[in-house]
């Protein structure tokens, strides 16, 4: 029972904060990236591979580092707390954990190896119109050829990505994941409103190579790595959320109104303490369900940790995100200033992978099943 | 980073709940677990069962019956006793005054009280509240005055707890009044059945009689019961409020509550899904709770608290009396009758009383606006 850093991931975190943290520090320069195409830093991406936080959770053998999830979960934090635009948690921990959990050695070695070095960014085309949150595919098929056909939506950096994961619905029923490269696919890209880029695409019997095994359904695969992207958002959110209340007890203390600083109103201290509160509850369990994972907890556990992460992070988040902006005053309406982007992005994560409601609706199911929550037995959360 | 129990802290904690569940009577356990009300030769019983064990005091100094136990092994004992339906050792004994004799104490005093505060020979009530100080308690008037080798104590205090069951009250008097107010400030403990010393039951919305009032006229009280020197009794208050770390969240009472609550209303909640997703919600923050509780634990190894200690009472008790309220929810009309009654319904009998009595807990040890104000002043720096 440790929740603290030991001294290895103390430096890597100092190694993230001194990198990616100083390179968005200034504002402003973090609005003109997200401004314009491919809307991240790609000499900040190269020097992110330089230092090996792009191959983090792949293997030696697949040409990455072999780190555990405390540490990407670092690197997510330090990316939240400035809101790096680069796709580490899209590319890295989604797309690269699917390939890293379903590839064959040979893909293994030449997709990971290449986004390690970050020679190629990655986007997994999953969400279809229509459908929210699960792993399965449902419209976009994959015929006897290996050719895909549907829309995927939402898939970040999907226009910039060199390399697409698309999940598809295989000829014989369930869901198989496929590699389409060479710019497959008809891609319609799109800014986000918290500075980031998605696409639509379309596939029209576009080829594409199976991923894994061939007419392999990987389904429960699928829903793993979204379980730990869930989690790694998490950590991205409690980053956030973190700037979020400094940025509001600076200004706090150094906003004048009627004469004093805003801190003189005790209206204002008490909402602080209260958005201190959720930030600390949710430092808590998002570290709880980072360590479910480094574990080494079930399939189930996981899950469990990941809805939880997520319900808890939800709730806190938009406490937060609109508490921030509330207790700024008017200053946050505006882009120029960072507090409202920090909301905004809040916001996207709360819906990348399931929002409050969706993950009370993966967890009442399991209610009765035990009487109370032992977190320290991850075996039994199962 | 780990989340599992070392094996040392592991055994520790099957031996905790070994014997909580094998050498605390059956009877007080199951008075616990149904939510009536424990006579006061229960209360003294449990403490001396524990005691025997010693489990009552292992926060106290060793030599006078503490165990030197990490942070994290007394937060494990403090769980799994709540766990196993165990009475928490009466509070104004073992965590309030205890310490404070230990600590402050003549060798006199601490051979005279410390083992009969431990073994619960001596039940000791709380005289710290008067009308006019509450949450401003350095605001207290009762005075004494120095009379030949006696304190001459006149005043009111209240909201004095199960002080109908008490044999000496520890209280707070002022013994200057012409200066700052916490600077007169003195401790006395002083044997209620001392002449002119008069408890007066006040009753209570839930129809309860828990606390008093206790009057004092003339009391005559020997100096050497005077804790510490003359006017630094607030160095005293300050220690006996802030001392406590481990505990002040009533996280695994309300875990059990809740799981109760699950197993009896097995048929309600299975029909309702507005029930599941409110105790899923409940189970979540009760969680994080938990999670900070163990975190703060296992952090405070030094001297100084982890910042994060001040949310537990504010959340903890906000928690209890959430867990309270959706009892009397489940319940519905089951719980209109006042509290004594058909055993099969003693439960949901007792909520209703159970829910209003527990309105105490956002105000006693701080009122939650007191926490609020040390979150934003003491930690946010507002």
């Amino acid at each position: 029972m440790d929740f603290s850093y030991d001294d290895e991931q103390t430096a890597l975190r100092d190694a993230v904060r001194g990198l990616v943290g100083k390179a968005y520090a200034d504002w402003e320069h973090r609005r003109q990236t997200a401004k314009e195409d491919p809307g991240f830093d790609e000499k900040l991406w190269t020097q992110m591979a330089e230092m090996g936080l792009l191959g983090l959770p792949f293997s030696e053998d697949d040409g990455g580092v072999g780190a555990g999830p405390v540490e990407i979960g670092i690197v997510c934090r330090e990316i939240g707390r400035v809101l790096a635009p680069e796709p580490f948690l899209g590319s890295v921990v989604y797309a690269g954990g699917l390939v890293s959990a379903v590839g064959t050695p040979e893909q293994r070695q030449e997709i990971l190896g290449s986004l390690a070095g970050g020679e190629s960014v990655l986007a997994f085309a999953h969400d279809e119109p229509g459908h929210r949150w699960g792993p399965s595919a449902h419209d976009v098929t994959v015929d006897a050829e290996g050719r895909l056909t549907g829309v995927k939506d939402g898939v970040l950096h999907g226009a910039r990505a060199d390399v697409l994961i698309v999940s598809a619905v295989l000829p014989e029923g369930g869901t198989g994941l496929f590699v389409v490269t060479d710019g497959g696919g008809e891609r319609e890209g799109y800014s986000t409103y918290d500075g980031g880029r998605a696409a639509r695409i379309t596939f029209d019997a576009t080829p594409a190579v199976p991923l894994g095994a061939a007419a392999a359904d990987v389904t429960s695969s699928i829903a793993t790595v979204q379980d730990i992207t869930r989690i790694m958002a998490a950590n991205q959110a409690l980053g956030v959320m973190q700037t979020q209340l400094k940025a509001t007890v600076d200004y706090l203390k150094s906003r004048k109104q009627f004469g004093v600083t805003l801190n003189n109103f005790q209206a204002l201290n008490f909402r602080a303490a209260d958005m201190y509160t959720s930030q600390e509850l949710t430092h808590s369990l998002v570290d709880w369900a980072t360590m479910v994972v480094a574990d080494g907890g079930s399939q189930q556990a996981i899950a469990d940790a990941a809805a939880r992460a997520g319900l808890q992070v939800s709730r806190a988040g938009r406490h937060i995100g609109q508490e921030a902006i509330q207790l700024h005053g008017g200053i946050a309406m505006t882009a120029e200033y960072n507090v409202g982007a920090f909301t905004a992005h809040l916001t996207a994560l709360d819906h990348l992978l399931g929002d409050a409601g969706h993950h009370i609706r993966s967890l009442e199911g399991g209610l009765t099943a035990y009487a109370a929550i032992d977190p320290l037995d991850v075996a039994a959360s199962a | 980073m780990q989340l599992a129990l070392s094996a040392e802290d592991q055994e520790f904690r099957e031996e905790m709940r070994s014997y909580f569940t094998t050498k605390i009577s059956e009877d007080i356990r199951k008075t616990v677990a149904e939510g009536r009300e424990l006579t006061r030769e229960q209360i003294v019983q449990s403490m001396q069962e524990l005691n025997a064990g010693g489990l009552a005091v292992p926060h106290w100094p060793v030599e006078w019956g503490g165990r030197g136990w990490t942070e994290l092994q007394r937060h494990i004992w403090h769980e799994e006793m709540q766990a196993a339906c165990v009475p928490v050792p009466l509070a104004f004994n073992a965590s309030m005054i205890g310490p404070v004799i230990a600590e402050f104490g003549t060798q006199e005093q601490k051979e005279e009280f410390l083992p009969k505060t431990a073994n619960l020979d001596i039940w000791w009530s709380q005289g710290f509240s008067e009308p006019d100080a509450g949450s401003d308690l350095a605001g207290l008037r009762t005075s004494a005055v120095l009379d030949g080798d006696h304190w001459v104590v006149n005043g009111q205090k209240t909201w004095t707890t199960l002080g109908q069951y008490g044999d000496w009250i520890f209280t707070l008097v002022r013994t200057d009044p012409d200066v700052k107010k916490q600077a007169g400030i003195s401790m006395l403990l002083i044997d209620m059945k001392s002449e002119g010393l008069e408890v007066r039951p006040i009753e209570l919305i839930d129809g309860g009689h828990e606390v008093n009032e206790v009057w004092f006229t003339d009391v005559r009280v020997p100096v050497k019961n005077m804790v510490g020197e003359v006017n630094s009794g607030w160095t005293q208050a300050k220690f006996l409020l802030g001392n406590e770390r481990v505990g002040v969240a009533p996280v695994g009472q309300t875990k059990r509550v809740l799981a109760r609550a699950k197993e009896l209303a097995a048929a309600t909640i299975a029909d309702d899904p507005l029930f599941r997703a409110r105790i899923v919600e409940l189970e979540n923050e009760l969680l994080a709770l938990e999670l900070t509780a163990l975190r703060v634990a296992a952090h405070s190894a030094g001297s100084e608290p982890h910042p994060a200690s001040s949310v537990l009472k504010l959340k903890g008790t906000e928690l209890q009396q959430a867990v309270s309220e959706l009892v009397i929810d489940l319940g519905g009309p089951a719980t209109l009758a006042s509290g004594e009654g058909d055993a099969t319904l003693d439960w949901y009998r007792r909520s209703t009383p159970t829910y209003l009595n527990l309105r105490k807990a956002s105000i006693y040890g701080g009122s939650n606006e007191i926490q609020r104000q040390i979150i934003s002043r003491g930690i946010l720096g507002l």
